[in-house]
């Protein structure tokens, strides 16, 4: 692993303007996010998970603070959201296929590459339904086969099984863990989860109440592939214990 | 599709036998209320003569013309107020005001200003048109999922893509729905203006039926404004089933 940061975020901050003087989302937050490396950010609800998302992806400007990246001014992103925020009157291959065309990217071209994701998150068989034939967790691999199609820079996941049932959820664990090795993307991920936390991410950022600030930063040294049983581990045990007292 | 039309046939057909005993034994007369035989024997004399089919082109034009007018012209304003705020807390108290005002009271000062020709009409019928289908793009464009814009700007995607790509699609049913009482709302248009002034047209028609106490051609008038009111709503249906299958 590349040791040059892909994305450099440096003292940042958002106030979103209310009646009391500004509501204080996140303060001073400067990490640092290598090639390649899954970072979840975890926190209480409120703390302003979402907002850093949003000011990474250049949805939100901040208020104080920069987001660089190293290569370019505008990297290329791929985002999935919490609702799996599908098009209603898209099939699934065309909902998959919208990054490619808002790139002007050619039919042919686009279709290839549509078949070889649909395989990817195994979606053969469900090309032509509409969203409202799927189940959450199928919408939700919908969802990534779309943030992942234009082959981003960097993909963002905003609690994406948060709405999904447990079962499916960590099925989907596995499903992203896979993805993300075929892929060799770099992955920005929020989650209040911390079992989610664990079982994915190379590094956890805790962020504390609102104001958001970074009360922690830990390297999760566990082996992958990681299966299942990995959080019977004494290891596993230890840093779930260490994330849940920095949430408190 | 037999099976569909059966009820309608049966209740048309109940219909033309009620009528026609009601004036076999009610001692209505006929200038009162014409049989259901001699209206069709005036029909089929109005249709052999070429008047019906004259007038009725006339009237079919107008409606034409008023409706894509009207719709037009409510798509694109319904579409800048639901993109400014400002622009509308302008202009509601203005589109409010104009709604109290009865069309009738109205068509005369717009024959007088645009004179006895088709423009009126089309105007009349423009105007009645265009409010409904105004408040269905207002609603339909403000209902827009913000997720989306969210995702189309993570893409980085033009104006023109998230108009084409989101507003439009994510818009149309509510604003088809606009379009379906605009469409039966037109023909109504059309007879007002025809009915202050007009020399030739089905309110035309209309009018000469009633000083010459034709009373069947006033039925067969009146006859030939429901079939077109039903046509152009059936052709909203259509419309609706081809753009909106996904929604089934
Ligand atoms: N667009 C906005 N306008 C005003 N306040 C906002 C906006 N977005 C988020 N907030 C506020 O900022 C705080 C952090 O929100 P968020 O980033 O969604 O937190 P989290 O994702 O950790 O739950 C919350 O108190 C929320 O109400």
């Amino acid at each position: 692993m590349s040791h040059t940061p892909i994305l450099s975020i440096r003292s940042l901050g958002a106030v979103f303007p209310n009646e009391n003087g500004g509501l204080r989302a996140l303060e001073n937050v400067t990490f640092d996010v290598r090639p390649r490396e899954f970072v979840c950010v975890l926190g209480p609800s409120g703390s302003g998970k979402t907002t850093l998302l949003r000011l990474v992806a250049g949805l939100l400007t901040p208020t104080s603070g920069q987001v660089a990246f190293a290569r370019k001014q505008q990297p290329r992103i791929g985002m999935v959201f919490q609702q799996a925020n599908l098009m209603a009157w898209r099939t699934v291959r065309q909902n998959i296929m919208l990054p490619l065309e808002v790139d002007g990217v050619g039919e042919q071209t686009a279709l290839e590459k549509t078949r070889e994701m649909i395989e990817l998150v195994g979606l053969q068989g469900f090309e032509d339904s509409y969203p409202r034939d799927l189940s959450g967790g199928m919408a939700q691999r919908v969802a990534i086969a779309r943030a992942l199609i234009h082959d981003p820079d960097l993909l963002l996941l905003d609690e994406p099984f948060g709405s999904l049932d447990a079962l499916t959820r960590e099925r989907m664990w596995n499903e992203l863990s896979r993805i993300w090795q075929a892929k060799q993307k770099t992955v920005v991920m929020v989650t209040h989860s911390i079992n989610e936390s664990l079982f994915l991410a190379d590094r956890v950022l805790v962020l504390t109440q609102r104001p958001g600030r970074i009360k922690l930063d830990v390297e999760v040294d566990l082996p992958r592939p990681r299966k299942d049983d990995i959080r019977y581990t004494s290891r596993f045990g230890k840093l779930a214990r260490k994330l849940r007292q920095a949430i408190e | 599709m037999f099976k569909r039309l059966t009820p309608i046939l049966l209740s048309a057909l109940a219909f033309l036998l009620g009528w026609h005993l009601l004036t076999r034994y009610s001692g209505i007369p006929n200038f009162i209320l014409p049989s259901p035989l001699s209206v069709w024997m005036r029909f089929l004399r109005a249709v052999s003569d070429g008047s019906l089919l004259r007038h009725t082109r006339v009237t079919l034009i107008e409606i034409l013309l008023g409706l894509f007018a009207g719709v037009l012209f409510a798509v694109v304003v319904g579409y800048l107020l639901a993109k400014s705020r400002s622009l509308e807390k302008a202009l509601s108290p203005y589109l409010i005001a104009s709604q109290a005002i009865p069309i009738i009271a109205i068509a005369p000062l717009l024959a007088i200003w645009l004179g006895p020709g088709l423009l009126s009409k089309v105007v009349i019928c423009a105007l009645i048109v265009f409010f409904p289908v105004l408040v269905n793009t207002i609603v339909g464009v403000r209902a827009v999922p913000a997720a989306l814009y969210d995702l189309m700007n993570s893409l980085h995607a033009t104006r023109a893509q998230i108009l084409w790509k989101v507003e439009v699609p994510a818009s149309l049913p509510v604003v088809l729905g606009g379009l379906r009482i605009g469409a039966t709302l037109s023909v109504i248009g059309a007879i007002v203006g025809e009915l202050v002034d007009a020399r030739e047209g089905l309110g035309y028609l209309l009018r000469v039926g009633d000083f010459q106490y034709d009373n069947p051609m006033v039925f067969v008038a009146v006859f030939t404004l429901i079939a077109l009111a039903l046509t152009l709503y059936g052709f909203v249906l259509l419309l609706e089933k081809r753009f909106l299958k996904w929604q089934n």
